[in-house]
């Protein structure tokens, strides 16, 4: 029994380690989002083309291609990253793309009268988009971006292939410790899905409150 | 960093018999996927509440936990029940296991799209349930779902480099073979991540298409 406890010590060391590369990426992911998001519908054409470039190519490779790239390639050329860099830069840019898609769809998603009274509040560009749109738009995004956290929470697994010690990684420990394999991946199961969970439940709490004091304003 | 595109030749038929290996798991994953979709999505709907509530469950379980833990699960806790399935099998499986609960999604916004008449219709020209099935909700239900559907399967090629954890010889396996026989790291991961990127830029344009045949509905 002392001894299951230890395993389960190990693995929940790997929870912390998931933990810490899901805030950290979703932080990077989030940053991403915006700048390449907002880019999308920017004036200029050379700032639109970045942004698309962006996102398709992220889009079109998948993670574990982006972060063995990151991991393997990358130190040819002069820049070595540990695996923890290497993860949330992956993870973070990867998932990014996809919000970035979510950022520009709810921008979008402003009707046109609230960009039109912008204007005629004589709002700059960037006013209109602070105060007007953003604040709107952030609440069509939420939802979205519940459920990109979660592909994020469930994509960092891979990084237990480039030797990061998270929850995954440690299953595979415990698994070649003891012999025992349903124990060590039915519990690595449960957190995962027990992390999603607290995932959903903030993003919906999140939502209650960032949608008072808005009723009757949104249509 | 230098490229040596006679190392490429060298390496080329190696990767292409990992792309075939790619391809056929993501054609049988998509079959298993778009078959266990539809037994999920008609499971909830079932009149006994508890097949549809545990149904439920274990499909949201499967969608909250990560592809790579699951694939680790079927490749190592089966055997231990007695069922040794080969590495490509396992695979397989879990990929039509984990992207079938997100075409269950699909094909349950399908069938909720059919209109209420529809079915009234059904029942008025004294259909039973099975007919009403095939005859009048599903060929309304799938062309609209269709360029949906597309967009999964096409996510789960991407994510067909997870398999090469279970020893399975696809693309990504086989590149990272031989990268480490040679230990050159720069041309086989990026001619995968080139390969994938392609395919993908390619599958916009399908899916486009796919959008554009099957995504309106007439009524």
């Amino acid at each position: 029994m002392t001894q299951w406890s230890g395993y389960l010590g190990l693995i929940l060391q790997g929870a912390l380690v998931t933990i810490e590369l899901t805030l950290m990426g979703s932080v990077l992911a989030l940053i991403m989002a915006f700048l390449a998001g907002m880019g999308r519908v920017s004036r200029f054409f050379i700032i639109r083309a970045l942004a698309t470039t962006y996102i398709e190519f992220f889009r079109g490779t998948s993670i574990f291609v982006q972060l063995f790239w990151a991991y393997f390639v990358l130190p040819f050329a002069g820049l070595s990253l540990t695996p923890l860099q290497a993860g949330v830069l992956a993870l973070g840019l990867n998932v990014g793309a996809y919000a970035a898609e979510v950022v520009r769809g709810a921008i979008l998603s402003v009707g046109r009268e609230q960009y039109e009274a912008c204007t005629a509040l004589n709002l700059g560009r960037w006013q209109g988009m602070r105060h007007v749109i953003l604040p709107q738009a952030l609440l069509v995004m939420l939802p979205t971006f519940g459920n990109n956290a979660i592909e994020l929470l469930k994509a960092t697994s891979v990084v237990s292939l480039i030797s990061l010690a998270d929850l995954t990684f440690q299953a595979q420990v415990v698994r070649s410790q003891t012999g025992s394999t349903l124990m060590p991946f039915l519990s690595v199961l449960v957190i995962y899905f027990a992390l999603a969970l607290i995932i959903s439940w903030g993003i919906r709490t999140l939502e209650r409150r960032m949608a008072r004091g808005l009723d009757g304003v949104r249509v | 960093m230098d490229w040596d595109w006679n190392f490429v030749r060298e390496i080329m038929p190696t990767l292409i018999q990992g792309v075939k290996i790619t391809i056929l798991a993501t054609v049988l994953g998509s079959v298993l996927a778009a078959i266990v979709g539809l037994g999920i999505a008609l499971a909830r709907r079932s009149e006994n509440r508890i097949v549809a509530r545990s149904v439920g469950w274990f499909a949201e379980f499967i969608r909250g936990t990560p592809l790579l833990v699951q694939l680790y699960f079927i490749f190592y806790v089966l055997p231990d029940i007695g069922i040794l399935l080969p590495p490509l099998v396992a695979g397989v499986i879990g990929l039509g296991l984990h992207y079938g609960t997100y075409t269950a999604e699909v094909y349950r916004a399908g069938i909720d799209n059919v209109p209420r008449g529809q079915w009234e219709a059904a029942k008025a020209c004294n259909l039973g349930g099975r007919h009403t099935w095939t005859h009048i909700i599903l060929p309304q239900a799938i062309p609209p779902m269709i360029p949906a559907l597309a967009n999964y399967f096409i996510a789960m090629f991407k994510e067909t480099p997870l398999l090469s954890a279970i020893t399975v010889l696809e693309l990504m396996n086989q590149a990272k073979s031989v990268a480490n026989t040679y230990y050159r790291y720069i041309e086989p991961m990026t001619l995968v991540g080139a390969f994938f990127l392609v395919i993908s830029l390619c599958s916009v344009v399908l899916l486009r298409w796919l959008e554009h045949r099957y995504g309106r509905i007439e009524r």
